[in-house]
């Protein structure tokens, strides 16, 4: 159950503005990793906008999930640089090792994996991130170990 | 209190990644535990460019530059090279031909050749102290600019300077100020200057490094513009990918605040100027002004038609002016230093006409496949081959140069006939490709083409806003018949078919996302042809890279059956003894590739 008062005080802090839904989402998105029918309607209401406003702006960007995500988010950068070093390889391995797509989070809610367009660090591709993690110069071989730093026996739950 | 040397760490995002932080506070640890805390003071500095040998650090000042550090070299680096005054030859850096180690930063190559102008700052400051920035006579730009010159003095310098937008497409800064300082005063309204720092292009950081090392160059850019134009608010519309970028962003602004130099009465004068924060949550479309805007405004943001322009009406319709980060961080010097001196840098004459060439300095993002990546900057005019070959070093594993990409999703791919060509924002869109806001992503032989432009193609299909038609279904039907080649599934035709939907898209989109969007299929049709047939008619992916076109096989005589591609196959398609050249066996492969990335003796072969 999403906490309404919490809701409430995001909105608050930022004056209760329409002009400010897209931040007001993404402290929403922070705080409950996702954005559920109540953020979305509470926010509407305290805003006094209309809920496909709302429903607009969360489903156009990018940084927002209307699922909820697992404990560890992955990302794997598809930047050009991670591109033409072979982060589409890297992402169908992480993909195989976790039994997920893209997009996806394992049935046990400890990882999501999705993609991200560039990090910006393209000085380390191909690399992927972990919650706020950065791994950089990542090979195949070494996504395992790297899974293990976060859930320990990974392969037991997820396979 | 006087150090007598200074350890200036990098802290921009790709030496955080690799450790930096931990490594500043082993230093500091040692360097106290060692009674050296009074005399040498370690700083934590933004991107100092060579990212690719990360985490790097300058002790000054001796100049000397180590790279590739772990938190176990701190206690030899202190002991020998700050206490006993003995640099460490092994923590140096050798560049790739190079016999020895290179141990000062001024004769490596790779910093060498750089002309620094907008990150002139970069490594040498704290951007979290205002004080570092002032001291390197920062905001004195500010103070003339409030004191000594009126609006139309300031706008003049900027016309003079030649500069253009650095953010792609080259439009003269001076000009665009003009026009909307007139528009304002014509409606009689107040305008609203912003910088776009959504760097949504991939492969290139430029605009973060810039806000991460000197966040108030940017800042006294804006503030300078405020007082060019007649603002009194400002924004920076920033990606909410870039943490760090964000967070010291938001202390450069306090603490400007704090200083008199934002805020009401600036310097005392009656110049009234303040610049919020916006953060982006991650569209590549809102890089575009009309989209940005309207994401400022806190909805989705989708481009209009600009038969209106936003320096008319912008933000909530009033006149405003958009610049790059790149864009407002050169303003301080041109004010500081005067506009013939930015003039005299870079390529063609600017003293009649901004549209005439291409002045100043350029930050490019050098990533990819070459040896040196990272952040540069060089002066306009210079050769593709002095930055790749000169400062880049050059391709990795002594492979072939084959394209290098510029202008991200809406620029090209140049091949190597093209390396003795200028880079300048026309001689760029006149080979078919574009400046863009300055990623550059080198490509060798392994590269392949078709899958490049199938790669920026799938980009911009996930990414275009859905508003106009030809973006949308333009987009969608291209990358239809590209997923089609590289799948081996190419049709007599399907070229043709490309080259005639990218001219329509180029006709009829609404925005600048689609319009410039055929161009990386166009470039590399002009001049890649053969590979897009080599994929057709041979059903075959030269650089041995679209997986239904290869196959994995390995070579028995360099195989030393190590047994490291078995432990890394998911599908136990190879099989062998300890010792002895092992088998792959094509029916169970799923041409991953996890073989060849573990096999140490390349015997794995991909063709």
């Amino acid at each position: 159950m999403t906490d309404v008062t919490k809701i409430e005080q995001i909105v608050d802090r930022h004056g209760r503005s329409r002009d400010h839904l897209t931040a007001i989402l993404l402290d929403c998105q922070e705080e409950f990793l996702h954005l559920p029918r109540e953020v979305i309607e509470t926010v509407a209401a305290r805003v006094k906008a209309p809920v496909t406003q709302v429903l607009g702006i969360a489903t156009f960007f990018r940084a927002f999930s209307l699922k909820p995500v697992g404990r560890h988010r992955i990302h794997v950068c598809m930047g050009t640089a991670c591109h033409v070093q072979g982060a589409q390889r890297l992402l169908e391995a992480v993909s195989r090792e976790l039994g997920i797509q893209k997009g996806e989070t394992t049935p046990d809610m400890q990882f999501s994996l999705d993609t991200v367009n560039c990090l910006g660090c393209c000085g380390l591709a191909p690399a992927v991130t972990v919650n706020t993690d950065v791994h950089g110069k990542l090979k195949q071989t070494a996504i395992p170990r790297m899974l293990r730093k976060y859930v320990k026996d990974y392969k037991a739950r997820t396979h | 209190m006087a150090f007598r040397s200074h350890v200036l760490v990098c802290a921009g995002t790709g030496c955080v990644s690799c450790g930096s932080f931990d490594l500043g506070a082993a230093l500091e640890r040692e360097i106290a535990s060692r009674g050296l805390a009074d005399e040498i003071q370690v700083v934590r500095t933004g991107c100092q460019g060579f990212c690719a040998e990360g985490p790097v650090l300058v002790v000054q000042p001796d100049e000397v530059f180590y790279c590739g550090l772990k938190t176990s070299d701190v206690a030899t680096l202190v002991e020998e090279h700050l206490l006993k005054g003995r640099p460490v030859r092994k923590l140096m850096y050798t560049p790739p031909s190079a016999p020895a180690p290179v141990p000062k930063l001024s004769q490596i190559p790779f910093f060498a050749k750089q002309k620094l102008v907008v990150l002139r700052n970069r490594g040498l400051v704290d951007p979290e102290r205002i004080d570092d920035y002032i001291a390197r006579d920062g905001y004195e730009a500010l103070a003339k600019a409030v004191t000594e010159l009126t609006p139309e003095e300031i706008i003049r310098e900027i016309k003079l300077s030649g500069l253009r937008g650095r953010g792609g497409g080259g439009f003269p800064t001076g000009v665009k100020w003009a026009t909307c300082r007139q528009a304002a005063l014509h409606r009689g309204v107040e305008p609203v200057i912003v910088c776009n720092a959504d760097e949504g292009d991939p492969g290139a950081f430029m605009d973060r490094s810039i806000i991460e090392s000197d966040p108030h160059a940017v800042i006294e850019g804006m503030a300078i513009g405020a007082r060019a134009i007649g603002a009194r608010q400002g924004f920076v519309y920033i990606r909410h990918e870039y943490p760090i970028a964000r967070e010291r962003l938001a202390k450069a602004l306090d603490q400007a605040r704090d200083y008199g130099l934002l805020g009401r009465g600036i310097l005392g004068t009656k110049f009234d100027f303040d610049i919020s924060v916006v953060q982006g949550a991650g569209a590549f479309v809102c890089g575009e002004s009309t989209a940005l805007m309207a994401s400022l405004e806190g909805k989705a943001g989708e481009p209009r038609a600009k038969y209106i322009h936003t320096v008319e009406y912008g933000y909530k319709n009033l006149p405003t002016n958009l610049n790059n980060v790149e864009t407002w961080a050169n303003v301080p010097l041109i004010i500081s230093r005067g506009a013939a001196w930015f003039a005299s840098m870079g390529s063609g004459d600017v003293s009649e006409n901004p549209w005439n060439g291409s002045s100043g300095t350029k930050v490019f993002s050098l990533v990819g496949k070459v040896n040196n990546t990272g952040l540069i900057e060089v002066p306009m005019g210079i050769t593709l081959r002095e930055i790749i070959f000169g400062i880049g070093g050059g391709i990795p594993r002594g492979r072939a140069f084959k394209a290098v990409q510029t202008g991200g999703p809406s620029g090209g791919c140049l091949p190597a006939t093209h390396l003795d060509m200028p880079v300048d924002f026309d001689s760029l869109t006149a080979a078919g490709s574009m400046m863009g806001s300055g990623g550059m992503i080198v490509m060798d032989d392994q590269t392949c083409m078709v899958d490049v432009a199938r790669y920026f193609i799938a980009f911009l299909t996930e990414e275009s806003c859905g508003k106009c038609i030809p973006c949308r279904e333009g987009l969608r039907c291209s990358l239809d018949v590209l997923t089609r080649i590289t799948e081996g599934k190419g049709e007599e035709g399907d070229i043709a078919l490309l080259e005639e939907m990218g001219a329509v898209m180029q006709d009829a989109c609404l925005c600048a996302l689609g319009s410039s969007a055929p161009n990386p299929v166009m470039s590399t049709l002009r001049y890649f042809r053969d590979e897009y047939e080599a994929h057709v008619r041979e059903r075959r992916c030269p650089a041995g890279v679209c997986k239904a076109l290869i196959t994995y096989t390995i070579d028995q005589a360099l195989c030393d059956g190590c047994h490291a591609c078995v432990t890394a196959c998911s599908t136990g398609a190879i099989t062998g003894q300890v010792k002895y050249p092992h088998q792959l066996n094509q029916s169970l492969c799923i041409k991953c590739g996890a073989c060849l990335d573990a096999c140490k003796r390349n015997a794995v072969l991909r063709a």
